[in-house]
């Protein structure tokens, strides 16, 4: 039986990475996505029916477990819409965080003098890790649903924090030096695990979001690798170090896009609401009529649509497409510009227009969007802000200065679909706004694309 | 030092499976298009599910008696379990909406 298990397990690992590999092509994606799921399938099997000596095996409180996960996770993943799938992903990455820290608390109370130092060291490391993934994840939960929209940096925040990685330490170092663990340090050790996931994650910015999210995710896949040490497991414990690795490679391909090191991100401070130059001055924001957005874009040669949240806000992926066929039926031509960070998670957007059948070959990345923008009649902005600020080119005391964006000022004619004048999710002000080019359309995304088709529909 | 000399000694399996898991990890993710950054994060998330895995071997090995034992553990394999099914068919929907182009 041994052999047999042990063969389950390194047959489920070799799915898992067959299956990320795949999942870096869009022809494979899918298929790979099921070859995990395979490879977590035989791996709980080979954890179900492993010989662990003489034990109680406990398989009803097992399966009624496995049922009731199923019955939560299942309906939240087919009723959730596609443009809050980055919260969810928030969700459960914190739930597979706060499972691994439940398994190092219960490790650790059963600790005795026989129990290795070692083993004693790995349930700490995954409950601290899985503790702040926990507590991190929540959070970031919270800032991309909106509920919460402060950061507060409390004076000297570095210190502090620090001041908490220090006394985690420390604890841990205690518990392994005696070879034991008291109720009081126990307790206190997961307090300032769950305490250091909201300090570290508060002070940042709803337009970091997406790094803080996929730093998360590769969080909770270390805290996994490490109660696979306790169990001595290698499918876990090789399945979380490459979410790990891969997690901390895409963080870093994020912080890429914007320009920014990851320090930079986490230690925060940078974003802060409306620093940065153009606030308060006298400058003007010019309005576009219906009827004149419907001609202008009509009478147009080709139109580049920049989406951002604003879209995916208003669920208005269908609605652009629509406009964007009636438009093609008028000879006009019409493609995408994707910035890597637009939306709430990198690819959002990809994945919005995907699901209003907007061909791959439609979508730009920012440098062959960059090219085409200098050829360009019109561009039309849909709720997005950050990622077409021209301070980040040109004004260095504002807080995106250095981030690459899509030169929108290089079309002839800006129209920006906008909810409102306010200065949007990352509170910091955008003189495209107030650019001699610029017209603005206010309204929401859905109700203003909808006006527009309406009214080339009757032109036509 | 004898006991770091005995500890590497009695581990150097796991280090080399550690260190070379690593560097798959770092080597399956260069190079992958935006388009999937964010079914890729999702997808990767659900395999982070595996911790359910010890929750599993956790409750085998407990005392039909310790209900403490059994509760947190059984918590845990809910907790993981909701990663997994829910990651898996959240990364599955994304993936579904990527159809062939258009010709």
């Amino acid at each position: 039986m041994t052999g047999i298990v042990s063969i389950l397990y390194m047959v489920a690992v070799f799915c898992f990475a067959i299956g990320i590999r795949m999942l870096r092509q869009p022809k494979s994606a899918k298929q790979g996505n099921l070859i995990s799921l395979a490879g977590m399938l035989i791996g709980i099997v080979g954890a179900l029916i492993q010989p662990l000596g003489e034990v109680d095996n406990n398989y009803i409180w097992i399966a009624a477990a496995m049922l009731l996960g199923t019955m939560i996770g299942w309906p939240l993943a087919q009723k959730v819409k596609m443009t809050a799938m980055p919260q969810l992903v928030a969700m459960f990455n914190g739930l597979g965080g706060a499972s691994a820290t439940t398994l190092g608390i219960v490790e650790l109370m059963k600790v005795s003098a026989e129990t290795p130092g070692g083993s004693i060291a790995v349930s700490i490391l995954a409950l601290i890790i899985g503790g702040i993934s926990f507590t991190g994840s929540v959070l970031a939960y919270l800032k991309l649903e909106g509920t919460l929209r402060k950061q507060w940096v409390v004076p000297m925040h570095n210190f502090w924090n620090l001041l908490i990685l220090v006394g985690m330490v420390v604890i841990g170092a205690i518990m392994v030096v005696q070879g034991s663990v008291n109720i009081p340090l126990l307790l206190g050790l997961v307090v300032l695990a769950l305490f250091y996931g909201v300090f570290f994650v508060f002070p940042i910015g709803g337009a970091d979001m997406p790094v803080v999210i996929s730093l998360l995710n590769s969080l909770t896949g270390l805290s996994a690798a490490a109660a696979g040490a306790i169990y001595d497991n290698k499918t876990m414990l090789i399945g979380g170090i490459l979410v790990g690795a891969s997690g901390t490679i895409l963080t870093l391909l994020m912080c890429q896009a914007m320009n920014r090191s990851l320090w930079n991100v986490i230690l925060a401070g940078k974003f802060k609401a409306g620093s940065g130059a153009g606030g308060g001055t006298d400058q003007v924001m010019k309005e576009i009529t219906k009827p004149d957005a419907a001609i202008l874009l009509q009478y147009s040669k080709n139109v580049i649509v920049i989406p951002g949240y604003g879209l995916a806000v208003s669920q208005a992926q269908k609605t652009v497409k629509e406009l964007d066929d009636l438009l093609n039926s008028m000879d006009v031509e019409v493609k995408y510009a994707i910035h890597p960070v637009a939306g709430r998670m990198p690819g959002h957007m990809n994945v919005l227009l995907a699901e209003a059948d907007v061909p791959y070959e439609k979508l730009l990345d920012l440098d062959d969007a960059n090219a085409a923008l200098k050829d360009t009649d019109v561009v039309l902005i849909i709720g997005a802000n950050d990622v077409v600020n021209p301070s980040a080119n040109d004004d260095p005391s504002s807080p995106i200065y250095g981030m690459p964006i899509l030169n929108a000022t290089d079309a002839k004619h800006i129209i920006v679909m906008k909810r409102g004048r306010g200065t949007g999710y990352s509170g910091i002000e955008n003189p495209l706004f107030f650019h001699d080019k610029t017209q603005l359309y206010f309204g929401d995304a859905k109700a203003s694309l909808q006006e527009i088709t309406e009214e080339l529909k009757e032109n036509a | 030092m004898e006991a770091f000399n005995l500890f590497v000694s009695n581990h150097i399996i796991e280090i080399y499976v550690l260190l070379l898991a690593i560097f798959l990890g770092f080597e399956l993710i260069s190079r992958v298009p935006t388009v999937l950054h964010t079914p890729l994060m999702s997808g990767t998330n659900a395999i982070s599910g595996v911790v359910t895995l010890g929750g599993v071997i956790l409750v085998r090995s407990a005392d039909s008696a310790d209900y403490l034992a059994l509760g947190l553990g059984s918590l845990s394999i809910v907790l993981g379990m909701i990663n997994v099914v829910g990651g898996y068919a959240v990364t599955d929907r994304m993936l579904k909406m990527f159809k062939k182009e258009k010709k």
